[in-house]
């Protein structure tokens, strides 16, 4: 039976963590995420779980035990955040090109600088090249959900990928919500033991992990890490089918709210997605035709998926909580806009940067954004294609 | 997943590498002749050698064999020419020579 419990995104991380209680653990704390091992360490300590906790000295071996203890044959983990996950960065790719089912808690927090601890999506759009799956919450519940899928997304045999579950910083990870929970039956046996099929610590299977490739081996190995990703999406959705048949709840690539018949679609990902969610309800009300496109995966990007599901609409406002400073708008803007073009989908497209550093975003924001989408179709006023909202001018 | 890899080459179709690259085998250092990297190379004077072993484990690329208790000729498959051997020696046995 589910059970119903409130919650800060840290602590129902950390409640998927120890329901799973995988083999190893080693973190190095960094707000805002530095809870999530902090409660683990505690469940160890209170012997819940038997899970290794390795304190180690910088993010840089967090990961780099954590592929070790992986490739070792143990399930293991770390959490970060900001500069942490940059630290990590060289190892992110290794993780993945050994193709190591490594999960990773994310909690989003901009990098420097200017120095500031709040949140954005910089961190993770940051290493959205190092070949992780991305999957990204918009509230504590999804955060849980999201940690449970983890492991049989990544595991499955047609991945073996690493991938990061990740939300809000503070936003989510320190804001108390209710929450509904998995007894820890049900996690287990959703999740289900870890079996690799080839580890080092295999006896009478002697084998090299990460060897030196010439170039005459390293491309083809990248195009197979990159059939992973691709086929990363099936599994995501196949592992989202057997967690709704358990729990009731998630979705798969992405939540579509009200967008049937919308003219106008906001989409967002984060913690924003619910503001964005209450300034659509606010404005259907008064007879707009306005829906909201959450993302949830992120990493395999759903391009195709999304180009289709924007076809129906007039507009579309693509949300970046992240500057890519390229000159021409954010990762999420340059991606959907791209998947649009080779599904040959023409319709307004505007891209917004919002909420940097922690920069409060509000439904007065979201009123404003659909206002100037409706004036750039329906008066054929030109809009900016890319510009920030809610900053001081 | 595990697959017999003498069988992949530089022509192997990317559909048949192993996953990441992975090597189903041990000691395949073996077969990778470093040796071909040397710009400087050792030179054994047996009739200096007397046997003390200290050259052996310096060794970084195992390529002074040993076998019954006695060091034989470099491994030159697999010898780099990094010059520590020379450096160890008390008794003059390893000269350094330019080249290959």
């Amino acid at each position: 039976m589910a059970k119903k419990d409130r919650m800060s995104g840290n602590e129902a991380v950390a409640y998927a963590i120890r329901q799973i209680n995988p083999d190893v653990m080693p973190a190095f704390p960094i707000t805002p995420s530095t809870e999530i091992p902090q409660m683990v360490s505690t469940y160890i300590a209170n012997g819940e779980i038997d899970t290794e906790f390795i304190p180690v000295e910088s993010e840089h071996s967090s990961m780099s035990a954590a592929i070790g203890a992986e490739a070792a044959g143990a399930r293991s983990l770390t959490a970060t955040s900001s500069c942490g996950l940059a630290l990590m960065w060289e190892e992110l790719l290794v993780a993945a090109s050994n193709r190591m089912p490594v999960a990773l808690a994310l909690v989003n927090r901009t990098l420097s600088g200017p120095i500031n601890i709040n949140c954005d999506h910089t961190d993770g759009m940051g290493a959205r090249d190092t070949g992780w799956i991305q999957i990204y919450a918009e509230n504590n519940q999804e955060a849980y959900d999201n940690f449970i899928q983890a492991y049989p997304i990544a595991e499955h045999k047609d991945v073996h990928l690493p991938i990061m579950i990740c939300q809000d910083g503070f936003i989510t990870s320190h804001a108390v919500e209710n929450i509904t929970l998995l007894e820890d039956e049900q996690v287990r046996e959703f999740v289900g033991t870890y079996e690799p099929e080839e580890y080092l610590l295999n006896p009478g299977k002697p084998m090299a992990l990460g060897p030196y490739s010439i170039s005459a081996y390293a491309m083809e190995a990248r195009k197979n890490q990159e059939i992973a990703m691709e086929n990363a999406k099936g599994v995501i959705l196949e592992v989202a089918d057997k967690f709704r048949a358990l729990s009731g709840r998630g979705f798969g690539l992405f939540e579509e709210y009200r967008t049937e018949d919308a003219d106008f679609i906001m989409l967002i990902m984060g913690s924003a997605a619910g503001t964005a969610k209450q300034a659509v309800d606010d404005l259907r009300k008064k007879g707009k035709k306005v829906g909201v496109l959450k993302l949830r995966v992120f990493r395999p990007f759903p391009a195709t998926e999304i180009a289709k599901a924007l076809s129906g609409c007039k507009a579309v406002a693509i949300m970046d909580r992240c500057e890519s400073y390229n000159g021409n708008g954010g990762p999420l803007g340059s991606e959907v806009m791209a998947g649009l073009y080779r599904e040959k989908i023409v319709i307004e497209a505007v891209n917004y940067i919002y909420g940097l550093a922690g920069r409060d975003f509000t439904v007065d924001h979201v009123y404003e954004i659909f206002e100037e989408l409706e004036k750039a179709v329906g008066e054929g006023k030109t809009v900016e294609q890319f510009r920030y909202i809610g900053l001081r001018e | 997943m595990r697959t017999d890899v003498t069988k992949i080459h530089e022509n192997t179709p990317h559909q048949e590498l192993t996953e990441g690259l992975m090597m189903f085998a041990g000691g395949t250092s073996k077969h990778f002749c470093t040796g071909e990297w040397r710009t400087s190379t050792p030179v054994f004077i047996e009739e200096k050698c007397k046997q003390c072993l200290l050259c052996t484990p310096v060794c970084p690329d195992s390529a002074i064999p040993v076998r019954d208790s006695r060091r034989a000729d470099f491994d030159y498959d697999h010898c780099k020419g990094c010059g520590i051997c020379a450096k160890v020696c008390p008794f003059g046995a390893i000269e350094m020579k330019e080249g290959r």
